[in-house]
Order: C-alpha cells, then structure tokens, then sequence
C-alpha cells in the first residue's frame, strides 16, 4: 500500500495520543469499532464547561496506519472547536487531508463516528449532572502516552 | 557488520534465485535456446537433453522416477492439473472429494469450481493445532470418494498434515492422494514412496528457483494415475501439459533442487535454531503473545506469531524495513482477515493481529537480532496507543465486551 505522506507523519508521529479521566463530567468517551473487524477508536475530549469549547482531545486506536491517522487528525481538529463545530467534521474531510484510498474509506467514517460518540457521551453527562446533586467536574487527568 | 536494510523475512511468499541457480540457467537464454520438442537437430537435442536432467535433479529431490515428473508453470497449475484432471478422468468411479479449509487457495477454488460441476466436496476442519489427521481423513472418507487432496505443509503457519499416515490409508482404500508440497519440498526430506503419494505440486520459486517453473509428480505405477490435460495442444509431457517447454526455468528448478537436497540438512537445522531464537526472544519480551499452530509440528522457517491488541498492518508499518506477512485484513483487498487462521478457530481478532516470518537461505543472525528488536519495539509503541490494550491492563478482557457494529 501506499500512503500519502500525511497518513504517515500521523503514524510516526501521532497527535495526542493518550487518555483523559472519564468518569470526569467534562470529558467525553467515544469509543466505536470492534476488534474482529481490526479497528477500534476510543476518542475523548475535554470540554469548557463555561464556553462550550472543546480543549482538549486524547485518542486511542487499534487498527491500520489509516485508522491511527484518521482518529490522530480527529483530535487535532476537534481541538478548539465548539461541540456544533465538531460535529460538522464528515468523514469525506478526513478523506480528502489524508487522501485515503477507497479501500480506507471506513476508517475515516469510523473517525467521523467517534467525535459523534465521544459528544453524545459528553451531552449526555451533562444532562445527567445538571440535576441536582450531581457531582461537579473532575479533574483532568492527562496521561500522555509517549510514542 | 551492520545489517543491511530492508531485510527479507518473506521466504514463505517466495525466495530469491541462488546465485548457482542462475549460473546454471544463462546460457539456456542465448547460447541453448533450442525447443526442447525439435527432434531433428542439435539446438533441440542439447535442450532436451538439459530438460532431462533437471526432471532427473527434481525426482531424486522427492524419490520419483524421472518419468513421473510434468513440467508446469508453478503450484498453481500443477494443483488445478491433478484436482480437475484426477476428478475429470476417475469421475465415473465416484463424484467424492477430501480437501481440508486451511488449504491455499490453489486448491480450494479448483475444488469449489468441480462442486459447483457436481462434485461432493468435504471441507476438513483443522483444530487449533493446524494439523488435519489421518483419523480425520479416514472418517470422511466414503464409498465414493476419488480423490483427497492435502497440503504437506501449510503455507502460513507452516503447520504439518500426517501425510504418511494419509497416504497409507488413500493406499488401503484405493483413493487418488494429491499434496501441495508447495512449501515442504526442498525444505524437508521427501519420499512419495513411503508417503504414498500419487500426485505432488511443487514449484521452484518456493526453493531458490526462478517464478514461473514447476512440476506436478504423477505416480507410474501402483496405481498408474491418468489426468485429464488442461491444454489441448502439442501433447508435450505425456500429453498432460502441452505447451513449449520453459527451459531456462526448468534448469534453475533442477539446479535449484540439487542444491536443496545436498544442502538440507545442514540448511534446515540452521534456519531452525535461527527461528526458534526469534521466537523465544519475542515471546519472552512481549506478553499476550502467542504462536499460532501446533509448535513441535512446523516447517523449521515458518513462524506465525499472533500479538493481541495490536493490528498487524500497522505492525507491519512499524518494522517496515524488515519484510514480513501478515494476516490482517488490511494487508488485502478483501478487508477479510485471514482464513487459514480463522478456519484454526482463532478469532478474527487474532487473526487480524498475526504476523508470518519466514526465513531462509540467506537470513542472517544479525537479520534476526534486528527483527526481534524491532519487533519488539513496534508492539509495546503501538500497544501504548491501544484501546483494546488499556483495557486489558485494567483487568478487562476486550473479548468480553460488547463491541458495535461498523
């Protein structure tokens, strides 16, 4: 195979890879996928509570160098955006920056599905939290991974 | 002395032409060029008389007669030969055939074309060993079977079928026996007498020969095997494989099986003792790791080691300077992981996480030095970036939870 030089520099040199605490009311979890099919995303990130920006983002993947850029690239993009920013991300976007083969496609869908999955999650936290009694937000444990 | 990169440990796929090989072969290009069929002059006798020899080198390689070798272009038409022309020629004795789920497709989809024809084909299920018995052969077989085709070897665990054993009871019951020996021979020592074999391929690049060369051993005697040809044409080869032969080839491949059958045993013991380091080196460095077929029951350069919570392409993209295999879906166009692994009852998750080093010939100490480190190093940096890995060192096994769909 062979890929473009983007979907290798985030392979050799992935961005923010890591965890975030996620019993934390400010982090969302998304994680998608399915061993069996050999790709997994778990994608979280932080958000500030008081203007609704995203800050922070951590991914983890198991799967092909295009799977690792693809979910490497979410979390540089979704950083510094609003919730309603992140979620016009489409997979066709990360497409087009990695100029993916067709046959990686579903990577960059299943990237799409984690920055979905990790703000669903998040939403629904708050919701949660919003009643009353609920616990406050955390705080953040980063953990990077050296890689 | 540093290691020269890349280094290849793909022996399995297919391996370099020795140096001797082609020595033999070069002046079969421009100086013999004669067609090995001209019965009249000299350009054809010196290639035939070449063409004898290596039929010859290749018989004694696997103790035939030199008249039972045909010569083909490699394993995959040797297979599709002895399948279709075995089932063609005996289909009026019974419309039963043995062949086993792990076998390389060579033989597979030839099977599938004659069930789709009519034939009845049984499938074996290896267990997670790798090895298809003789008690499993013996029980499939029925009152119509014709024809039970078996790898010797298997092409990307390396695991070994009990091929005497199979071959006494084809004997015994009077069936055809075919084995693609495609990775044993040249490798491991080879008698179709004592193994009772009516039908071998084999094919030289798999045994430092030139591509595009091999045979298929058709038995003489006890019993006399006839084949349907594929060709129709100039009835070379005992009418079974018309066509010009490819003599060149035909001299690497008999160059290429002298030097096998002088070599091997010195050969094999060292590639041996060189694979048995790379495992036991991995394996005790990396845990959750595990090699895939039954371990004392392996070709000696064959190595397939499964590295949970790691997906082997992108192991593949962290030791790209040494040249592995792997039986990740995305290594294919198929996005289906492997299904020799798979048919083993390992699961997809492992299969996708599997990696097949072969070696041979010319791998060095410091190639497998250099693979272990590197091996190493790839799989504890992509497991820091695994999910499925995390979850593991929190106490939970990935297996166990409930994954979407995708």
């Amino acid at each position: 195979m062979a890929y473009s030089q983007k979907v290798l520099d985030h392979y050799e040199k992935p961005r923010n890879v890591g965890s975030l605490d996620k019993a934390a009311t400010n982090v969302g979890t998304g994680i998608v996928g399915a061993p069996e099919c050999g790709d997994v995303m778990k994608l979280q990130i932080l958000v500030d509570e008081a203007t609704g920006k995203i800050v922070d983002a951590k991914f983890k993947t198991f799967g092909c160098g295009s799977a690792i850029a693809s979910s490497s690239l979410a979390t540089e993009w979704v950083k510094g955006k609003t919730i309603d920013q992140a979620l016009e991300i489409k997979n066709t976007d990360i497409v087009q920056e990695l100029s993916l083969p067709p046959v990686k496609i579903h990577c960059s869908v299943l990237a799409e599905d984690a920055i979905r999955s990790a703000i669903a999650d998040y939403k629904k936290k708050r919701a949660t939290s919003a009643a009353p009694g609920a616990p406050a937000a955390g705080s953040v444990q980063s953990q990077s991974a050296s890689v | 002395m540093a290691v020269k990169l890349p280094i290849y440990m793909d022996y399995n796929a297919t391996t370099p032409v020795d140096p001797r090989v082609l020595e033999a072969m070069l002046p079969y290009f421009t100086q013999m060029f004669g067609n090995a069929a001209s019965r009249n002059h000299s350009f054809g006798w010196e290639a035939e008389a070449a063409v004898d020899k290596a039929r010859e080198q290749v018989a004694a390689l696997i103790g035939a007669s030199e008249k039972e070798i045909i010569w083909t272009s490699g394993s995959t038409e040797s297979n599709n030969l002895a399948i279709k022309g075995a089932a063609d020629m005996y289909k009026d004795k019974g419309r039963h055939i043995i062949t086993a789920l792990h076998e390389h497709k060579a033989v597979l989809d030839p099977c599938k074309r004659l069930q789709k024809e009519g034939f009845d084909v049984t499938f074996l299920q290896p267990d997670r060993s790798g090895v298809i018995t003789a008690a499993q052969v013996a029980e499939a077989i029925r009152p119509d079977t014709i024809l039970i085709s078996l790898m010797w070897a298997n092409n990307e665990i390396g695991t070994i079928n009990e091929i005497p054993g199979i071959g006494k009871i084809c004997k015994e019951k009077d069936i055809i026996f075919h084995t693609d020996a495609t990775q044993w021979v040249g490798k491991m020592p080879t008698d179709v007498e004592e193994a009772g074999i009516d039908l071998l391929s084999a094919s030289a690049h798999k045994m430092y020969g030139p591509k595009g060369v091999g045979f298929l051993y058709v038995r003489r005697r006890k019993p006399r095997v006839r084949l349907t040809p594929l060709f129709d044409g100039g009835g070379h080869e005992r009418g079974m494989r018309s066509g010009t032969l490819n003599v060149t080839g035909i001299v690497g491949m008999g160059a290429a099986a002298e030097i096998c059958q002088r070599e091997m045993a010195q050969e094999s013991a060292r590639i041996r003792a060189m694979r048995d380091r790379l495992e036991t080196a991995i394996l005790a460095r990396l845990d959750a790791t595990r090699v895939n077929g039954q371990v004392d029951r392996r070709l000696p350069q064959t190595s397939n080691i499964s590295f949970a919570y790691v997906e082997g392409e992108s192991l593949m993209m962290a030791i790209k300077e040494i040249a592995v295999s792997s039986g990740s879906a995305c290594t294919s166009a198929s996005l289906e992981p492997s299904y020799v692994l798979k048919s083993l009852g390992i699961g997809d998750d492992l299969a996708h996480s599997s990696l097949r080093f072969g070696l041979g010939r010319f791998t060095t100490d410091e190639e497998v030095d250099y693979a272990i480190e590197s091996v190493v190093r790839g799989v504890s940096r992509l497991r820091e970036m695994s999910p499925l890995y995390e979850l593991a060192m929190e106490g939970i096994d990935p297996s166990t939870v409930e994954w979407g769909k995708h």
